[in-house]
Parts: C-alpha cells; structure tokens; sequence
C-alpha cells in the first residue's frame, strides 16, 4: 500500500488566483497623476520644503516644475502598476509594501500638482497630518481593545466628544490641565463601564447599546454648552492646551524632526501607547488572555480564565484611552470645547480599526491617511484656491482605496466579537 | 487519583439531566460512560470540571470534597478534560494554546514562549505525539489537535482526565493509538473517564463500565459483556444490531460525477479531481474522517456550493446539474438529508407541518396558486407522521421541540416523500437515539430496494459497514479507494488515512 499522493498547494491558499483588483486601481491612479497632474497639469515651479532654518543641518529646498515632476512621479506607479500586471499574470499576489509607495508617490504628486508655483511644507503637513490624526488613533486603539475581546465597541464618538467635554471644563475650572486629562479619562472610562457591563452581563445588543450612548453623549454635551459653556466661556470652557514640548536635538532633523519632536504631550502619549498597546496585545499573557476570550470564549473560560471580568476591564481600559483621545482634540490641540466638535472622527476610527486589520500600528498608519486626509483640505484651500476644495476632501479617500485593494482579502476579525457569552 | 461523585444531580429547568448520580474512579482506572446522546454524560462531566454548577452532591477527589466555582478550581485541583468540541483557539499556535491560562512569563513581564514551548515538547516527546509547537492549530488534523488538548491537560498535572467522545473524528488507527495513549496514561496512575457510546471502543480499553440512561446510572458492567447486552443496557430494551439486507438488483446508472473539484469557505480545494457513479438500486457508502471533504461534496451534489471550472461534470439522469441552482437540482430528483439537521435541515420555530413543506412551496400538492392548501398540507403531514412514527403531540408543534430522533424523522419524511432519484443521507443517524437509528437504517434500505440510488455519507464505519453496497473513502478532498462492502474494518481504516488499497 502507498500513501495517497496530495496535489502540492492543496490546503493552502495558493489556489485561489489573485484577484485583477489591486492592479486596476494602480493602473487608474497611475493614468490619473500622469495625465491630469502631469501633462494637463498647472505650469509654474514647485518647491518640496524639506528643513527649517534652526535644523541641525538642512536639506536644500528641491525645485521642480510641477508638470514635469507628474509625469516622473505617474511614470514610476505605471511601472509599479506593470509589475502588479506581470505577478497577477504569473498568480502572485502584489505585495502591500509595493502598493503603499504607490500611494506616497501618488500623494507626493498630489502636493506637487496643488502647490504649482508655490511651496510644499512637507514638515508643516506630516505635523498637522500627526496632531489631527492624534484622537483618530487613540480612538482606534480603544476600538480595537474593546472588540480584541469580543465586544464591538461603536460609542466611540461619544467618548471622544465625553473626553473632549471633560478636559476642557475640568480643566478650566481646576486650573490644571493634568486633572483636565484625567477626568476626561475617566469619565470616558465609566461610559465604557456602562457599555460593558450591559453588554457582558444583561446581554444587551452592543449595537445599540453604543448608538444609544452616542445619541446621549451628544445630547449632554450639546445641552450643557448651549446653556453653560456659551454663555460662562471664560469660567468654564477657557483651558488653554498643553505646551509644546521640543526634544532637544531629535527636534532639529529635517523633515521628522518638528512633526514628531516638536509636539504636546497628548502626541507624545500617543507614541507610547500605540507600541505598548501592540506588547501587551501579542507579547504578555494578559495579550493571550484577550485574544483568547474574543476568538472563542468558550475554549478560555475552560482554562479557567474569567470572560466576563477580562472583557469589562479590556473595554474600559479602551474607553480610557478613547477619553484621552477626546481631551486630545481639547487642550491637546483646539484649546476649547465646541458643539459636537468630534464631528464624525470617532466613526471613523471604527472604520480604521477594520481597515488596521485589528493591530495597533496598521490602526496607527490607517489614522494618519485620514489625518493628511484633514490637513490637505485646510492646506489647499489657501494654497490652490481654485481647486473646489471638494474635490481635494476626495482624493486621500481615493488613496485609502488603493490601500483597501491591497490589503483586501486577508482581513480577519476576531472570531467572537459583538457576541455575548452565556455561561451554562 | 481517587474521583467520587456523590448524589449528583443537575436540572435545567424542568429537565434533569442527572439524577442522584454516583460514581467511583479509582486511581490508575480507565472508566467508561456509556450512554446515548442526550443520556447526561457530557452534563456529568461538566459539572465534575466546573462549567455547570451541580444543584446537589457532592465531588471527592481522594477523600476531599470539593467546590469548584469554575474550570480553573477543577484544573488546579488535577482534573483535565478533552471536550468533544474541542477547546482550542485556532488563530493560536500549539505552544499558545498550551499555556493558555497557565502563561509561563519572563523577567520583564512578557510571555515566555521559550518555556511554553519545552513543555509542549517534553511531553509530545514523553508519549510519542509528535506535535510541532510552533504550528496554527487551525492548520492542523482534528487527530493532532485532539493531541493538543491532550498535552494542554497533561502539562497542568491532571490526575483525572476526562475524554469525551474522543473517537468521533479519528481514523481506525487514530482510534487505536488514543487507546495505546490512554493505556500509559493509566499505568502512570493518571485516573481516565472514557465518554462514548461506540461499544466497541469500550469492550476494548475500559477496565469497568458505568451505564447512563435518561440521567441515571442504570448499571455496572463488565467489559467482557457482549455487544448486544451493553447495547440493551444503553437503551433499555433488547436492540436488534444488525440492519437486515436482501441482495440488490443494480440497475442503470443515476448519478454519475466526473473530476469534480470544490473550494471550501476558505477557498481552499476541499474536494479535489472526484470521479464515482451510483447506480439505481445501490448504496454507496461515502467514508470517511470528518473534515475531509464529504461535506463540500454533498453541498456542491446540491448545487450550494459550485464546482470549478475547468473540471467534469455532474450527470443525474443524463442532465448536466453542473452549477444550476439548488432548486434545479431539487427538480432534477434529488433527496437530501443534510449532516447538521438544526442547521440546514429544519426551521426549528416552524411547526412540523410547515418543515415538511420548505422544499415543496413551489407548487402541488402544497400550495394552490399563491396560497398554502391547509387542507392537503394537513393530510399529508398526518400522513407523515404515522407512517415514519414522529412521536410528537400535533402537526402544528414547532420543529425544535422535538428529540433529535424525531427531528431527524421530519428530515428524512420530508425528502422520502418526494418522488427522487438520488437521496443523499448525510451523517443520517448522528445524534439519535438507537431506537430511531434502527428505523432510519431501514427505511434507507428500503429506498435502496425500490430501485432508487442512495449515497451515504457517514464517519461512522459501523453504519458505514452496516448499509452500504459499496464504499467510496475519502481523504483530503479525494477517493482514496472505492471498494467492496466486504473489506475488513482494517483496510478501511488504512485508506481513511490515505494509504490507497
């Protein structure tokens, strides 16, 4: 007798054909920068500004006419998009780093096309692009530690606006910006308190247990700043931000130097959290507990780890970072609390927590895609007037795109989320 | 380790699964639970591991008693426990799974998988499992994995392991080394509860018997007692184990499946190059461990799962079936009992009445226009029910209120009834009771003697054995072999692990 021979790539994804996507949308942003931003592009020179005056040594500014840069910087992704071809052509698939330098040539030649005859402040944008995507990924963070454990966590906009709330009124009043920071944590914490405890133990439909906390959240804090804080500015919603902090040396590099080292501390924190959320997640056993308890929690709980209790802290912890990401749009940047001033980004960073495939860096690199996403509408606006600001508002969503069909297909969300656990 | 459980007794609501159970493992003692499905044996063994708590009795390990509030009290007291589904994260690698809830660390805190993995090792070493620590666990055959969990109980020190229902997914051999494992688990004065109801099995490993019916321990029995008295035991009455089966008269050919390849949900070739033919008046027996690919076989027979392109076709009475919907196929006369009846077999809010209807609303004798003909519906239902004896108060009780058995009944009334050419029983008697299995066999049989082809899919080489004409094995998405119904237990289970005969 013989051991019955097994077709080689049998059990493996290797029969699966790679899908043309990836490669059409390389292929439309590719024709899309080399004709409209480079043949038919605007005339005049632009200037990629790429250090500022006290940097420990400079970067001279790189001047180049804006068209001819376009067709170089299309010509490159045609090539990259040739490659995608000739791999999907041979049945691999195309890397996701390939399709990510894709996407920074093509929104290099967007700046590039924008500021035709004026400067591009590469710094200036990567900064901004980091502050706004600050609450963004803090946001996402407690998305993902809340649904890591297997409860879908869709209140974030409420703790976001609750954080923001709380740090501007708390710290007005206290005069101190730490128990600003603080009770916008905590306050964000105990919504999260709530969340969990009736979707773990009252089995309540964590859905609509967050859509009500939203609606709530913007409700209060709607109420309170029409009948308080617009009238009582001064005593109650005046707290002033953070300083900004310079790490000395790091600070005075080209180009990263003031968009990383040059920053409040909400952006410094944020920079801790990401990699320590990441350790705790895949290299502590607290990590293993998590995941554990959000893929099967049936399996968990007979090795005797407490479903319940591991998901109310995880959740809450997740709130609390969520709370800070609120604060963050306060005294981390705004400097005072306005009406719904969350306006959509805790949404948003549900949608990032997906799109970061549930891992605290790709969550991290999603936010700052919406964050340049942000600052480029501001920006252009006053540097390319007669583009309709609309159109620019689009395109790092038609970047986001390319990203989704490159990384298409292997997103895998945590087996149990969004399902209660009942116990026998 | 010495187990006692005194006076057990659990209740879910007005149900008690066990009544005033009582039990004594001694240290070093393999013993058996045999019972029926839904007889109380898995309810027993988890109230013993602490996922159930017991509404009264108590649980002694070397004279103590204990409380334990949960799976870990029972793990740190020396239980372990392999469930039948098994407790494995699947994203996880071995070693993970392992330690999981037992974490070895290092000096900063972090998880020590170094450590994690020795353990695994030491102990794979130690009983010859041969398990890679570093591997996913969903890349794994159910026969290794179920190793995993073995090793997962072991490296917490059990003194008392509890095996339930361990044999349904191995091979044979498979079959036969867990019993070697549970023989050196034995010596080495680990206790071991053996849950099943394959009385083979227990004939030939236990050192003593304790039978289960409807939540009570109804007897002692020696493994040296035949079959047919452990089985009587089980049941409560005399069983007759032997399906009784005339010569067949092979007609034409009805279904006939050439090269034929399917993607699993993972896109993954789950049926791979397939070619058989059934004839009118055969069974053909499509054997197999589970998770080999039957399933996607009987869903793309169906029509709800698609075939590749580029393979052969699927021929039913000279039309090509390849890819039409299930509907067509329904048309083209095909009866189907599918493996997981609560899931795709039965509505379980609807009552019986209308479950007979779901793959007959397209028009007589159901339905009159657009409307449902009550007064035919009715007829045949009654009908139905007396002639495969559905024990059940009314036509109008919802589905899921039923036994397992009498579902199953429903099931395979409502795909008798129509005029088919090919029936499909899938796992037709899993989870039923004995008396029920004896009246399904037969009515398989009898459907087999009318002229119709039948195709039975089933883990099971006892029933596999039992019905079939022919056998077809499968492994890893292909037919290692298709043989004679007169090939010995041994073979089979050689090609259910791929070695082609």
């Amino acid at each position: 007798m013989s051991k019955l021979e097994v077709t080689p790539g049998m059990f493996s994804n290797a029969e699966v054909r790679p899908s043309w996507k990836t490669s059409i949308v390389l292929g439309a942003f590719s024709l899309l920068v080399l004709f409209a931003f480079g043949f038919f592009g605007k005339p005049g020179d632009v200037t990629y500004n790429l250090s500022n005056k006290g940097d420990i040594f400079s970067v001279p500014d790189i001047v180049v006419a804006s068209t001819f840069a376009n067709i170089v910087f299309g010509s490159l992704m045609l090539a990259i998009t040739a490659i995608s071809v000739w791999r999907t052509i041979q049945g691999k698939r195309t890397p996701s780093w390939l399709t990510l330098i894709a996407g920074l040539i093509g929104a290099t030649a967007l700046l590039g096309w924008l500021a035709a005859g004026n400067t591009v402040p590469v710094s200036f944008i990567l900064g901004s692009a980091i502050v706004l995507a600050v609450p963004i990924i803090l946001g996402g963070l407690g998305g993902l530690m809340s649904e890591r454990v297997g409860v879908v966590n869709i209140a974030i906009e409420g703790q976001l606006l609750t954080g923001a709330f709380m740090a501007a009124v708390v710290g007005t009043v206290t005069h101190n910006l730490w128990f600003g920071l603080i009770a916008a944590m905590v306050a964000s914490a105990i919504l999260s308190m709530a969340l969990a405890s009736l979707a773990i133990k009252y089995l309540v439909d964590q859905i609509i247990i967050g859509v009500l906390i939203n609606v709530l959240v913007i409700g209060i804090t709607n109420f309170l700043y029409s009948q308080w804080l617009a009238s009582a500015g001064e005593e109650a919603n005046f707290p002033g931000t953070f300083d900004i902090i310079s790490i000395p040396y790091l600070s005075g590099l080209p180009i990263i130097g003031p968009a990383l080292f040059e920053a409040r501390i909400t952006v410094y924190l944020t920079f801790i959290l990401v990699p320590l959320v990441w350790f705790v997640l895949f290299r502590t056993k607290l990590g293993l507990r998590a995941r554990a308890v959000g893929e099967h929690p049936t399996a968990a709980d007979t090795v005797g780890i407490n479903v319940g209790r591991t998901r109310f802290w995880w959740v809450t912890i997740g709130g609390a970072i969520a709370g800070l990401g609120g604060a963050a749009l306060t005294i981390g940047n705004v400097g005072a609390f306005g009406r719904e001033m969350s306006g959509g980004l805790g949404f948003i960073a549900l949608a990032v927590v997906i799109l970061g495939r549930w891992q605290p860096f790709y969550v991290s690199a999603a936010a700052l895609l919406f964050g340049f996403a942000i600052i480029l509408r501001v920006w252009a606006n006053g540097v390319a007037p007669g583009i309709p600001t609309d159109f620019i508002t689009m395109v790092p969503y038609l970047v986001t795109l390319i990203a989704v069909a490159g990384f298409a297909g292997k997103v895998r969300a945590p087996a149990a989320s969004g399902q209660p656990y009942i116990k026998g | 380790m010495k187990l006692e459980l005194r006076g057990i007794t659990k209740r879910f609501g007005s149900l008690v699964a066990n009544e005033n159970i009582n039990l004594v493992v001694e240290s070093g003692e393999i013993r058996s639970l045999l019972g029926e499905n839904g007889a109380g044996k898995s309810t027993l063994m988890n109230v013993l591991y602490g996922l159930y708590q017991a509404d009264g009795g108590e649980i002694l390990l070397d004279g103590k008693v204990q409380a334990f509030k949960g799976p870990g009290d029972a793990m740190a007291a020396g239980i372990g426990m392999v469930h039948q589904h098994f407790m494995l994260i699947p994203v996880f690698t071995v070693a993970e799974n392992v330690v999981l809830g037992n974490e070895p660390v290092n000096a900063i805190g972090g998880l020590d998988l170094d450590t994690a993995r020795a353990r695994v090792k030491e102990i794979s070493d130690r009983f010859g499992f041969d398990v890679d620590p570093d591997a996913l666990v969903e890349d794994l055959p159910v026969g290794i994995q179920q190793r995993v969990e073995i090793i997962k109980a072991l490296t917490r020190n059990a003194k008392v392991l509890v095996l339930d229902e361990p044999t349904a997914v191995l091979t044979p051999q498979e079959t036969d080394e867990l019993m070697q494992i549970m023989r050196e688990l034995a010596k080495s004065g680990t206790s071991i509860i053996f849950i099943t109801h394959k009385l083979r099995e227990v004939q030939a490993v236990a050192d003593k018997i304790t039978v289960i019916r409807q939540g009570k321990v109804v007897g002692e029995a020696d493994p040296k007692a035949s079959a047919s008295e452990l089985a009587s035991l089980m049941v409560g009455r005399e069983v007759d184990l032997q399906v009784e089966k005339a010569a067949n008269k092979v007609g034409e050919v009805v279904l006939s499946v050439a090269n034929v390849s399917v993607l699993d949900d993972r896109e993954q070739r789950a049926v791979d190059n397939v070619s058989f033919e059934v004839r009118a008046g055969e069974i053909l027996a499509i054997a197999g461990v589970q998770g080999n690919g039957q399933t996607e076989l009987s869903e793309a027979l169906l029509g709800l799962r698609h075939t590749i392109k580029g393979g052969g076709d699927i021929t039913l009475g000279g039309q090509v079936l390849n890819n039409l919907s299930v509907r067509k196929h329904l048309e083209a006369g095909i009866g189907y009992v599918p493996e997981d009846r609560k899931k795709d077999g039965l509505v379980s809010e609807f009552s019986i009445a209308e479950n007979f209807m779901l793959n007959g609303s397209f028009g007589k004798p159901f339905t009159k226009g657009i409307n449902i003909d009550f007064a035919s519906r009715d007829e045949i239902s009654a009908k139905l029910i007396e002639e495969f004896d559905v024990r059940t108060q009314s036509a109008s009780t919802p589905a899921g209120k039923l036994s397992g058995g009498n579902q199953q009944k429903v099931v395979v009334a409502r795909e008798l009834s129509r005029d088919v050419k090919l029936l499909i029983a899938s796992q037709p008697t899993r989870g039923v009771d004995v008396g029920s299995i004896e009246f399904i066999h037969e009515r398989i049989v009898a459907e087999r003697d009318s002229g119709r082809a039948v195709i039975l899919i089933s883990t099971e080489l006892d029933e596999v054995l039992a019905l079939a004409d022919r056998i077809a094995v499968m492994y890893r998405g292909r037919i290692v072999g298709i043989v004679d119904a007169k090939t010995s237990r041994e073979t089979l289970g050689k090609m259910m692990a791929g070695v082609a005969a």
